[in-house]
């Protein structure tokens, strides 16, 4: 209590080593001891196996695969959640209220059947593959299927973290843009944007780390081939099957170490973008 | 100039305005006063084109506005909640509308700095150009809202509520500092108010409306000693309000006669200042009253009087007048008014009354 003492600070609210003392519990147990779990398995490798294991073409082609798709799917998620919500807040017509649940059904739908569902319709025989087809453009079985359903299943993280910020602008803001002689566009760029800037990038973030760790959809329309469309949690598994539990862990140590980095750069960026305007 | 004929809105089944004809001249202050509802805040978006009037026409120094974009219109418009861009400093507040500004009317940036600090100067803003609105004050907040309505220079100046979210002492500074604004650049604006006091104080030209309707249009002198309708005066203070009958010019009411030259025979509305009491009459018509509640709140003294057949009556007095008649619980005064208004008819509109004109309101 000592130590704890030392790092209060004096609040009316009660319970402070409780409440820390449960936090940190909870935490380990359900974070920090499985991940810390995850490195010693991976410190099993000695310093060639792993300069072996990240001069892998393969694993390297894996990891860009999920990284860069990933960052992708979060950028169009951005933009095309912005889209839904925009239209779900601003707009009142009939379904609305249906189309607003539908936002939350891929979160439920098992990943396998999205898969499936997609592959099915992106397939060169497929109900919207046949358009793409005689373009000489393949979207199942190629990097742009994976894109697809990492897009597919990060949309509603976007469209329900923008919705209440855009439900609480206030409307009088806008129209005092307008009354200063701003079109729709420069109040769009000018005031909306900047307001809902954090709102965006925490989507983009949970969008982007959602889509990394994704496995069940992707692997059914990615085709799976390696160094072209294989995905690093795939390789993961692979890895597993043969036994090879270091090498596994390995490349999940990689695969977190890049994310937790990415995910703190974004955070870093939108509390520089939000630290103007306190 | 603005000019409106026969502006008429409709909100699904409420009728917000309903055939309002107004011309505001250049030069003048405006104040459109009434209660909530009475469509003072939809004339005001109209004119700033952020409401569309279903019919009518709205006339911009001589050219027709119906369906001009609020952008083009050039109109400033200063909301209650002020309405500032959060994530912008004062100055990128105040510039905003010269920033935004396309093709030769654009400024050149020195040109739009220099513009910012005259008007940083000019609402007393000077060294909080670098801050956010919200560390600012509200009525700091107020003032950038004006400096950047103002910045475009507005050929009208609208401001809805403007006052309504500040306290009392803050509220008086800047009334007056805005009259003052308004006579110095030669502006003309209208503002929104249920405030009486802040309506009669600051306009030139008072315009009272009711339930999407004109009820009287004038100066605060014309408006508070000739009100047109019994709304306008219950409007503008504190009455009581009695029964009478008028007789041959002649208007009767609890033994009172008072003249009403011109009116109709029937029954007439009659209404009573609590200030316009004479505590110590020698009238032949005195009545007496019984004094109920007296109460001492700084320079006035309220009560109730009592009239024999149950009626009763707010009074105010002065502390003089307080003084010579000594007021006590359940004592006896003879009392007459000193001026009574009448109206013809029976059957009035009671006017919906904001909580904050506490009519009967004695808590402190």
């Amino acid at each position: 209590m000592i130590t704890l003492n030392r790092w209060r600070t004096p609040s009316i609210i009660p319970g402070f080593g409780l409440t820390a003392g449960y936090t940190v519990f909870y935490l380990s147990l359900i974070v920090l001891i499985p991940l810390s779990v995850l490195l010693l398995k991976a410190l099993n490798l000695n310093l060639d196996q792993w300069v072996a294991l990240i001069t892998d073409k393969r694993v390297l082609a894996a990891l860009r695969l999920s990284f860069v798709g990933a960052l992708v799917a979060g950028f169009l998620d951005t933009v095309l959640g912005l889209l839904v919500a925009w239209v779900l807040v601003r707009y009142s017509f009939p379904g609305r209220k249906i189309a607003d649940a539908l936002v939350d059904l891929p979160f439920a739908l098992p990943t396998a059947v999205a898969g499936i569902a997609l592959t099915a319709l992106y397939a060169k025989n497929g109900w919207i593959g046949q358009f793409f087809e005689p373009l000489g453009i393949k979207i199942a079985y190629t990097p742009i299927g994976v894109v697809i359903a990492m897009t597919f299943i990060g949309l509603p993280f976007v469209v329900r973290t923008v919705e209440p910020i855009l439900q609480d602008l206030d409307r009088d803001v806008e129209e005092a843009a307008a009354s200063l002689g701003a079109s729709r566009l420069q109040t769009f760029a000018h005031v909306l944007l900047p307001s809902l800037g954090p709102a965006l990038m925490a989507g983009f973030s949970l969008a982007t780390a959602r889509a990394v760790g994704e496995y069940g959809s992707v692997i059914f329309i990615a085709g799976n081939m390696p160094g072209i469309s294989e995905i690093a949690p795939l390789l993961i598994i692979t890895k597993l099957e043969q036994y090879d539990y270091n090498g596994a862990a390995a490349i999940a140590v990689i695969m977190l170490a890049i994310s937790f980095t990415l995910l703190l750069a974004v955070n870093i960026i939108s509390r520089k973008s939000r630290s103007g305007a306190p | 100039m603005i000019t409106a004929k026969t502006i008429s809105k409709r909100f699904g089944t409420f009728q917000a305005l309903d055939g309002v004809t107004i011309n505001v001249e250049k030069g003048r202050l405006v104040a459109l006063l009434g209660p909530s509802g009475s469509g003072k805040t939809t004339l005001l978006r109209i004119f700033a084109g952020l409401d569309e009037a279903d019919s009518g026409d709205l006339i911009l120094d001589g050219l027709n506005a119906n369906g001009l974009k609020a952008k083009d219109r050039q109109v400033g418009f200063v909301f209650q909640h002020y309405a500032l861009f959060r994530h912008m400093t004062v100055a990128d507040n105040i510039a905003f509308g010269l920033k935004v500004r396309k093709g030769k009317n654009r400024l050149a940036k020195e040109q739009i700095e220099a513009k910012v600090a005259d008007l940083l100067n000019l609402v007393q803003l000077n060294g909080l150009a670098k801050r956010y609105p919200s560390q600012l004050s509200g009525g700091q907040r107020q003032r950038v809202a004006l400096a950047r309505a103002l910045a475009v220079e507005p050929r009208l100046l609208l401001l809805d509520e403007p006052f309504g979210a500040l306290d009392a002492q803050v509220r008086k500074d800047l009334r007056r500092w805005l009259r003052r604004l308004h006579d110095e650049m030669g502006l003309t604006s209208i503002f929104v108010t249920h405030d009486q006091e802040e309506a009669l104080e600051l306009a030139d030209t008072v315009v009272v409306m009711n339930s999407g309707k004109i009820e009287q249009i004038g100066s605060p002198a014309e408006i508070y000693d000739h009100p047109a309708t019994p709304f306008v005066f219950q409007f503008l203070g504190n009455a009581n309000r009695l029964n009478g009958e008028i007789k041959s010019g002649e208007a009767h009411t609890h033994g009172w006669t008072w003249p009403a030259p011109g009116l109709p025979d029937g029954p007439a509305v009659v209404f009573l200042r609590p200030h316009e009491i004479d505590m110590t009459s020698s009238r032949a018509d005195a009545q007496l009253a019984k004094i109920r509640h007296p109460l001492i709140l700084g320079p006035i003294v309220r009560a109730e009087l009592e009239l024999p057949d149950g009626t009763f009556l707010e009074v105010e007095l002065s502390r003089e007048e307080h003084l010579s008649v000594n007021p006590e619980e359940g004592s006896v005064v003879k009392i007459a008014p000193k001026r009574l208004t009448v109206f013809a008819g029976s059957v009035m509109s009671t006017p919906h009354l904001d909580s904050s004109f506490g009519v009967d309101n004695y808590e402190i």
